[in-house]
């Protein structure tokens, strides 16, 4: 059942990675030519549109198998192929969230009232694991801050706190304790609100498969991918800063902020380096996953060894 | 137990190699046929390194196999698991020098310095070496009673194989935890044994 607004798109349909570079060439295009053909205070909206556009990396998305097919989502499994495998066991539509906490709108969304408002947009990222690989990915979504908007945080939120959903019938992993279900993230407001920040649906034209975190995601591109908590069910204001299920597992291997750091390894591994999925050879991580530009002043005067 | 001398070598053993030989076919042949998932490169890393580790316990649980079963001709295998560890070990390590480090040496040197489990790997292999160069008839010879003292270096190496597979795990230690207990058990038999005063058989 769609969640948004599909294209005529069957669920069978993949999109070819040469078609869908040469939309996104065309699209690229038909924006240039419509600046130069506007002139005068016309353009104006035209202009914030394309830079909008320029969230997204030109890196040379990876496949999409390699997307759908080599996972960490340890509700299903802690194989990188146990989610592909078993995911399809758990139920996204009907799909709820739950918004409460510091907020003025609180209650029980059913997902397709969330997604009534929502222009979805493709956002072209970089993904860095924290376990040293990286993919770039062409999500489909809409900004957090839009959300959020919306249910109207009062003055006490100062973090949002997000959960997985707990279902232990249909998602094997919850069964054994390898971590504390459901599984919890969190951002500080201002991270929250960035325009980076984004709640994904989909990825390369279509809805998200339920191994990639269907129906709902987060995607923070700038921090570890452990922080883009996937399926999620509720969202919290609050007023005290959110306990991170990696960093209740090993608090001294994994923080809260968890932003990409090369010059801070973990505990036991470096993270100066990763392997971009389909590549050979390592390359260098950058610092903030190459969005230094946009959101290292959120963290200005911060101590980032210290604030992991 | 016993089997005839030429069954046992010109039948068992031969298994033995083409069994011990199979992950390296599996990995050749998934390379081949692009069936080794997204990430290959570390695929075959942690494959090569789970097999060194996987065909040292083997080989140490030949010994109480051996007396279990009353088969003295276990002790004859013994030679080719150890050497086939060595060669796992071996790929293992140049797959991290050649693709994690792209062979630069001081990349190493830092890396062995700054993670213990890297470090306890690189310790594990380093016992390994004399082991594989002493493995001859010749050298055995040579060595004599002092042979069996150097080969004791087996008992660190699979130990510093665990810790550094235990390390490097981010969460789900079930694998590396099998492995623990399994040396354990087989290490504190040994421990028994010689403390009865009975015959080391290594």
């Amino acid at each position: 059942m769609p969640l948004f607004k599909k294209p005529d798109i069957t669920e069978n349909d993949i999109t070819d990675y040469n078609i869908y570079k040469n939309r996104r060439q065309f699209m690229k295009t038909a924006a240039g030519l419509g600046i130069i053909a506007t002139t005068g205070m016309a353009i104006q909206p035209l202009f914030s549109q394309s830079t909008k556009k320029s969230f997204s990396t030109d890196e040379k998305p990876t496949s999409f198998k390699d997307i759908t097919s080599y996972c960490n989502f340890y509700e299903f499994g802690t194989k990188k192929t146990d989610p592909s495998e078993y995911a399809h066991e758990l139920q996204t539509t009907p799909w709820t969230v739950d918004i409460d906490g510091e907020c003025d709108k609180p209650g029980t969304y059913a997902l397709e009232d969330l997604l009534k408002p929502v222009t979805i947009e493709e956002r072209i990222y970089r993904l860095r694991c924290v376990e040293g690989w990286s993919m770039v990915i062409p999500w489909m979504g809409f900004t957090l801050a839009d959300l959020i908007k919306r249910v109207q945080p009062n003055s006490n939120a100062k973090y949002v706190r997000f959960e997985t959903v707990y279902d232990p019938d249909a998602m094997r992993g919850q069964r054994s304790d390898m971590l504390e279900w459901p599984y919890v993230e969190g951002l500080r407001m201002d991270e929250a609100m960035h325009p980076l920040t984004i709640l994904s649906t989909g990825l390369y034209g279509k809805d998200l498969l339920n191994q990639n975190g269907a129906p709902l995601r987060l995607v923070i591109p700038w921090k570890y991918g452990f922080k883009s908590i996937k399926s999620i069910a509720r969202i919290s204001f609050t007023e005290t800063q959110p306990f991170n299920s990696w960093q209740q597992f090993s608090p001294e291997e994994y923080g809260f902020y968890s932003n990409v750091n090369p010059e801070v390894p973990h505990p036991r591994w470096s993270q100066s380096k990763e392997r971009r999925i389909g590549e050979f050879m390592k390359r260098d991580t950058l610092m903030f996953n190459g969005y230094a530009e946009e959101v290292a002043e959120l963290y200005a005067g911060m101590d980032l060894k210290r604030y992991f | 137990m016993q089997l005839k001398a030429t069954t046992f070598n010109n039948i068992l053993k031969p298994i033995l190699f083409l069994l011990l030989l199979a992950p390296t076919i599996w990995l050749i042949a998934g390379l081949w046929l692009n069936t080794l998932g997204a990430n290959p490169i570390e695929y075959i890393l942690h494959t090569l390194g789970d097999w060194a580790l996987r065909i040292l316990l083997l080989t140490l649980l030949l010994s109480p196999l051996r007396r279990l079963l009353n088969w003295i001709q276990l002790v004859q295998l013994r030679r080719m698991m150890g050497l086939f560890t060595f060669y796992y070990a071996s790929l293992h390590l140049l797959c991290y020098l050649w693709f994690e480090q792209g062979f630069n040496l001081s990349s190493v040197y830092s890396d062995v310095w700054d993670r213990p489990f890297i470090l306890f790997g690189m310790t594990a292999f380093l016992f390994l070496i004399p082991l594989a160069i002493t493995s001859t008839r010749n050298k055995m010879r040579q060595l004599g009673r002092r042979w069996k003292v150097l080969h004791m270096l087996v008992y660190p190496a699979v130990i510093f194989g665990v810790v550094h597979f235990w390390w490097l795990v981010k969460a789900d230690t079930t694998e590396p935890l099998i492995y623990a207990l399994l040396t354990f058990i087989l290490l504190t038999e040994r421990l028994w044994r010689f403390k009865r005063g009975e015959k080391s058989g290594a």
